[in-house]
């Protein structure tokens, strides 16, 4: 569509978008309050800050979700990227509705059904739970997620470079390192950090997956949610916020950066043929 | 795909497929078969606390013995106490109307992005997708500080003098709608702008040229051509809504009845296993089919891309 905007775009965009940051913006500007009443504003104050860090098991409880959800991230990018693959290049096999399907339940299942059907699946094992299951767990949720981001890049891919280095007889794997992957990068690292963020940030499947010594800094934020809203939680969560908005903001200027590059390169060589 | 050396590339191309393929039938589909075996097995005072029914282990003499054993035991209770019930018509309902009232705010605002001038489009894509990122929990939680009763919706509505007394929103169904509308949008906007952005607007300059009032334009071209948008939007909301567990925990009152909460409880406070695994089970059984018509339109839309 191209028409200009109207006032009513205009008014709803406006009145959409403080929607959406509103309530993040107040827990950020409530995290500076002096007053431990969350809602009373009592002067500014850092304080909630500094008490955090000698709260010792807050921070083993970040330290812990920050290793799952690198761990889990990384595998499920591997993971995905090949599913991703398979989903676009690999035509018709047998199974392979299954395997979509497989693919995309996951993004819509609750997480109660994911959580315990895990958890059952570690219990049949023998598997004693603990920081690897939540990690075997997210792989699995996450991976789906990275397919999809990483799929929808494969679609608008220009096969006729990759036929062009296998005619002259590069193989299959050279091929995906040296021109499939640095092309479809920018997919594979949003979808690495969907996966990254997705981990941090999971309450439920952790709950369900966890055993002793694995507690995760989500599950640490929820208890202490039960018991009543304090400035100290509305601190983590302004750290939180802060580094996942620097992550995906310096992502994106990374992606378009590479994109504008990409694009003038290209003029170039194509200047160069005429 | 032309395959210069075809041996090779089957061998590396079939690996490609079973690695992902398996780990999602060991992690994803074997756990189901699981939940449903253990739905059929009765609670018990040990660790892990259910009685096993059939195990391969012990022979197919014994399997078939066992088998005799099956009970749907935990099935009936969940029809007899009304509270799975009602969880479930509830859950049902909530998640309806919260996937109206997110189609309702949402559409404007798919609208209003594609509308909005080229260059500013990444951005605004940019500003839907953050808060997508940033915690899930935190953005519930975020929630709670504002609509408790001393909270900075009810201050606010003080100050100015629209109301006398505080009004009570947390712990209730609203409470509820507002969290699950509030969690849920970017995913009913992103799909939805997508299907609008690639609307042709020839056709809306067709129909005003012709004295089409914007309304009926709108009505006409827009409604129709944005639905594949509208119904992907709306199966991404509606699933997972379903099953909520953390916005109805936290906003929600006592009497916010909603399954993946009666699931939860059933599991962490009751410890019943076998119960919770029914529950689960039925979830799911009411879950499959909007999966399967959300799967064939994935499919869809993605074939079309192709």
């Amino acid at each position: 569509m191209t028409r200009g905007p109207s006032w009513f775009n205009v008014t709803s965009l406006v009145v959409g978008f403080s929607f959406l940051y509103l309530p993040i913006v107040l827990l950020v500007i409530y995290s500076f309050n002096k007053s431990r009443l969350v809602t009373v504003w009592g002067g500014f104050s850092v304080e909630w800050y500094v008490s955090l860090l000698h709260n010792e098991q807050l921070l083993d409880a970040a330290w812990v979700t920050l290793r799952v959800a690198f761990v889990s991230a990384s595998v499920a990018t591997v993971l995905g990227t090949a599913a991703a693959l398979v989903l676009v290049r690999s035509g018709r096999f047998f199974g392979r509705s299954l395997f979509s399907g497989m693919i995309f339940a996951p993004l819509v299942m609750p997480e109660v059904i994911l959580g315990l059907s895990l958890l059952l699946l570690f219990v049949a094992m023998d598997q004693s739970r603990g920081f690897w299951t939540v990690i075997l767990a997210h792989t699995t949720f996450a991976m789906c997620y990275v397919a999809v981001v990483v799929q929808s890049r494969l679609v608008g891919f220009d096969k006729s470079i990759e036929e062009a280095a296998e005619d002259l007889g590069c193989p299959p794997v050279k091929t995906f390192f040296l021109i499939t992957l640095p092309i479809i990068l920018p997919g594979v690292v949003a979808g690495w950090m969907l996966a990254f963020t997705l981990s941090l940030d999971d309450l439920v499947v952790a709950s369900f997956t966890t055993g002793p010594g694995a507690t995760t800094l989500p599950m640490k934020i929820y208890s202490q949610v039960r018991l009543g809203v304090t400035p100290e939680i509305n601190a983590v969560c302004t750290i939180l916020v802060v580094l996942v908005t620097i992550g995906v903001i310096a992502a994106s200027l990374a992606t378009r950066r590479q994109q504008v590059q990409k694009e003038r390169d290209e003029r170039t060589a194509f200047g160069a043929e005429g | 795909m032309d395959e210069p050396v075809p041996v090779r590339r089957t061998l590396g191309g079939w690996a490609l497929i079973a690695v992902p393929y398996v780990w999602l039938l060991i992690f994803f589909l074997a756990p189901f078969l699981i939940v449903f075996k253990i739905s059929l097995s009765q609670i018990a005072v040990a660790i892990p606390p259910y009685i096993p029914t059939f195990d391969l282990a012990s022979g197919w003499q014994a399997f078939f013995e066992k088998l005799g054993e099956l009970s749907f035991e935990n099935y009936l209770w969940l029809t007899q106490d009304d509270l799975y019930w009602k969880s479930y018509i509830s859950s049902v309902i909530i998640a309806g109307i919260s996937t109206l009232l997110t189609l309702v705010i949402g559409y404007p605002i798919a609208y209003g992005m594609a509308r909005s001038p080229q260059s500013l489009r990444p951005t605004l894509l940019m500003l839907v997708i953050l808060p997508f990122w940033t915690s899930f929990l935190i953005r519930v939680y975020a929630w709670i500080g504002i609509l408790k009763n001393e909270g900075l919706l009810n201050q606010l509505l003080l100050t100015l003098g629209i109301i006398d007394e505080p009004l009570v929103i947390l712990n209730t169904n609203m409470a509820v709608y507002i969290g699950i509308v509030y969690s849920y949008l970017p995913f009913l906007v992103l799909p939805l702008y997508a299907s609008l952005e690639r609307l042709d607007g020839s056709l809306l300059e067709a129909a005003e040229d012709l004295g089409c009032p914007p309304w009926l334009a709108f009505w006409k071209i827009t409604l129709p051509l944005s639905l594949p948008g509208v119904i992907a939007g709306c199966f991404l909301v509606f699933i997972p809504a379903v099953g909520e567990f953390v916005i109805p925990d936290l906003l929600g009152g006592s009497d916010t009845l909603m399954i993946g909460k009666t699931l939860w409880t059933e599991f962490f406070n009751n410890r019943d296993w076998p119960v919770s695994s029914a529950v689960a089970v039925i979830l799911l059984m009411i879950l499959v089919i909007p999966i399967i018509l959300f799967q064939n339109q994935q499919q869809k839309i993605a074939e079309k891309e192709a």
